[in-house]
């Protein structure tokens, strides 16, 4: 029997893998932003589950809009990130210094 | 829910998703990586599946598998990335990392306390269809939310095609509107000329 905690653990376990993913990967920034959309993942399976769980439909709706706000953010991002390296030719973000940060 | 090798499949699909989130964050090429994320999402969508979520595991097919996926494909393959330097810290910074998630990883499930959620899924909510269940929920209680959500999308087609468009100096492009506005005077030019009539040859002096 599947239960609540077999969702909720699972999703923590991906969380955490992509945690670990932004620092181990800090110099590049594709693997960043796959890192980020495991972590939407994650939280969408959360939501997912709660909504099974609890017999609700909105938690449904929430991934609904979180899947359409990921893929705006990801469109947008690697569109910034085609026009950085036709700029700079870099993608490493210890090379992305311009803005002096 | 009740059938028992639906665990030894949630087991199966875990195992499968766990293994290649890390492959995503630990393979050299960017290639793999993409191609591991999609395996990511397909198995999260089968384990939607099992969550009954039909509708949203087949939009995460469709939506990250088929055009999101692709685009990262699309731009790694584009982009002509020198591995090498990226690849410097990656040694230096594994502990940190490691040590980071396992803490995170402990913190949330002490927080969460798994023994107190072994709570099965109720009967099926949906009753027959889980998309009737989700676009009543979506039309009548999250309309203003979708329409915002409609206004997103195309604010970034809008600007993802902004910030990649470019104009070259040198090349010839058309502009379809000045080809549709041009009128025939503008190309044609009506010279009146007065009209000639061949010269008349006297019957006699054609024929030697």
């Amino acid at each position: 029997m599947i239960t609540l905690a077999h969702y909720i653990v699972l999703s923590t376990i991906v969380f955490c893998i992509s945690v670990a993913g932004i620092f181990i990967n800090r110099k590049n920034m594709i693997v960043l932003l796959m890192a980020i959309e495991l972590m939407l993942l994650s939280v969408n399976m959360n939501f997912i589950a709660f909504s099974r769980f609890l017999g609700d439909a909105s938690g449904q709706v929430f991934v609904f809009f979180i899947l359409t706000v990921a893929a705006a953010e990801s469109a947008i991002g690697l569109a910034i990130l085609v026009v950085l390296f036709r700029n700079r030719a870099t993608i490493n973000v210890g090379e992305l210094d311009s803005m002096k940060g | 829910m009740d059938l028992p090798w639906t665990l030894y499949l949630f087991y199966l699909f875990a195992a499968v998703l766990v293994v290649s989130a890390l492959g995503v964050i630990s393979v050299k090429n960017s290639v793999h990586a993409a191609l591991l994320l999609v395996l990511c999402f397909f198995t999260t969508s089968a384990l939607w599946l099992l969550l009954q979520a039909e509708f949203l595991a087949v939009a995460l097919v469709l939506v990250y598998v088929g055009a999101v996926m692709v685009l990262f494909l699309f731009v790694v393959m584009m982009l002509d990335i020198k591995v090498e330097p990226m690849r410097e810290g990656f040694i230096r910074y594994l502990p940190v990392g490691l040590i980071v998630a396992v803490v995170m990883l402990v913190e949330m499930l002490g927080l969460m306390g798994v023994k107190s959620m072994n709570i099965t899924a109720p009967a099926d909510p949906a009753g027959a269809s889980n998309t009737a269940w989700l676009g009543k929920a979506l039309f009548t209680q999250f309309l203003l939310p979708f329409e915002v959500a409609a206004v997103i999308l195309t604010v970034a087609v809008i600007a993802a095609i902004m910030l990649t468009l470019r104009k070259r100096a040198g090349t010839k492009y058309q502009q379809p509107s000045w080809q549709v506005s041009v009128h025939a005077r503008d190309r044609v030019r009506i010279v009146k000329m007065a009209s000639s009539t061949p010269v008349e040859v006297p019957a006699g002096e054609a024929k030697p």
